[in-house]
């Protein structure tokens, strides 16, 4: 029932993601971030089964990071979602796979490129301008579909968000309140206001 | 008394030397002189191999400059068995980069991952270290075109003009003074020729006593290796007024055998 959303605009890829903890029918905890920062310019977004995520997550910051500390220079987006897959690939095949879906948002500082990477629980990658994670995408990669377009502005993918958000509080069954909404660009990641 | 401390490796002298590693870079001093050259366009690697007889077959592969992957390349001085085992590890390294992070490997990180290699076969016992010095060269979008040098210590270091192998010295001195900074890769082409032309044992300078190569990028932006064909070595010496007769003349007698 997690909801992620990624949509890429000018400089910058806006992410959303829905803030409620559920186990079974119940509601454990409204506010968690299903975020971690990789580096500056990188934020990876998660969903799936509880105890993957957080430790898949953590486990891939903690290397991005040796990763900047040992060569002194930071792994890019491209390079980070590769590894990414990778390390879910080689799990895929042992007795414990990771049951994790995920986004992977960066923007390079010297290009200003925007990057969004869609990443599955069964180590498959896509590079997309806009992506949905969860049920979320059967209700709105149409929307960002009809909406989007190339070189948007703030406002523009904003608006975009709400939408998207909109329109799961009209036709989704599970409901998600709250979304964390954050901005990854070239001077790094903030939490925004839509 | 100093052979108390010669035959290991691991060991240090009681004046605080590694003798063992410091005789795997005298017989690099012996080997044929490699050169490279960072220019602003590209990077020129070149070599003088030391045997030369008409009676022996040319390999197929070179013999001192190699490719490493798409965007790097090395020359070698030193023994050619050991070199060949850390050119496969060298190229290993680089797809194994590629794998991981579906990304080209930055050229550092390859010359560091060879330097762990080396370097821990002077710290751990009964081995000998590799009698092999590199010269690489390299390009990555971060710090674009790259030169840089390895000893069999497992120390390295970058370059904009370097020289390995027997007088070395000398042409180092040449290259102090004749580099320039901004050079393009054709006067870096002419330079290589010219020193070793002046530091190279040998009169008669030919196709059969050197290996040439250079990196740069095309027009498209793809990184290009090229290794130059015999008659593309005459073509360049003949250029740059250097060309002599090639003659028969066999690998001179101080160097250790299998040093190239």
């Amino acid at each position: 029932m997690e909801a992620l959303f990624g949509i890429t605009g000018k400089g910058f890829v806006l992410t959303a993601s829905d803030t409620t903890m559920a186990r079974s029918i119940v509601i454990m905890k409204h506010g968690e971030d299903k975020s971690r920062v990789l580096n500056k310019n990188t934020l990876m977004m998660y969903t799936g089964e509880a105890g993957d995520t957080v430790q898949f997550a953590e486990y891939v910051q903690r290397n991005v990071q040796l990763y900047g500390i040992r060569n002194g220079v930071p792994l890019s987006a491209h390079a980070t979602a590769s590894y990414t897959r990778r390390e879910l690939a080689k799990a895929l095949r042992t007795r414990n796979p990771y049951h994790v879906n995920l986004l992977i948002a960066g923007t390079d500082p010297k290009t200003e490129t925007p990057e969004l990477y869609w990443l599955d629980h069964m180590a498959s990658m896509v590079k997309m301008p806009f992506a949905a994670q969860g049920y979320a995408s059967y209700f709105c990669m149409s929307t960002m579909d009809r909406y989007w377009k190339p070189d948007m502005t703030l406002e523009e993918a904003k608006a975009l968000m709400q939408k998207c958000i909109d329109e799961l509080k009209i036709r989704f069954i599970a409901s998600l309140p709250q979304f964390t909404i954050k901005i990854v660009d070239k001077d790094g990641i903030r939490d925004v206001q839509l | 008394m100093a052979r108390r401390y010669d035959s290991r490796t691991t060991i240090f002298s009681p004046e605080g030397r590694l003798y063992q590693v410091e005789y795997a870079m005298e017989a690099i001093s012996h080997a044929g002189t490699a050169l490279g050259i960072l220019a602003k366009d590209g990077v020129v690697l070149a070599a003088e191999k030391k045997t030369a007889s008409k009676l022996l077959e040319q390999l197929a592969s070179s013999e001192k400059i190699f490719q490493l992957s798409d965007h790097s390349c090395c020359a070698v001085a030193g023994y050619t068995s050991d070199a060949n085992t850390l050119i496969n590890y060298l190229r290993l390294e680089a797809q194994k980069y590629l794998f991981t992070y579906n990304e080209t490997i930055p050229i550092e990180q390859l010359v560091q991952k060879l330097c762990d290699l080396k370097q821990s076969y002077t710290q751990y016992g009964g081995l000998r270290p590799y009698g092999v010095s590199f010269l690489y060269a390299g390009h990555d979008d971060d710090f674009g075109f790259q030169l840089y040098h390895s000893d069999p210590s497992g120390n390295y270091s970058g370059w904009k003009a370097t020289c390995i192998g027997a007088n070395s010295s000398a042409a180092q001195s040449i290259l102090k003074q004749d580099y320039k900074e901004e050079i393009t890769l054709k006067e870096a082409k002419s330079l290589a020729v010219k020193i070793l032309n002046k530091t190279m044992d040998t009169t008669n300078m030919g196709s059969d006593k050197l290996e040439f190569a250079t990196l740069s990028v095309s027009a498209g932006g793809k990184v290009v290796y090229k290794i130059f064909k015999p008659e593309e070595i005459e073509q360049l010496l003949k250029d740059e007024g250097v060309l002599t007769a090639p003659t028969e003349q066999t690998a001179t007698s101080d160097t250790p055998s299998g040093v190239q």
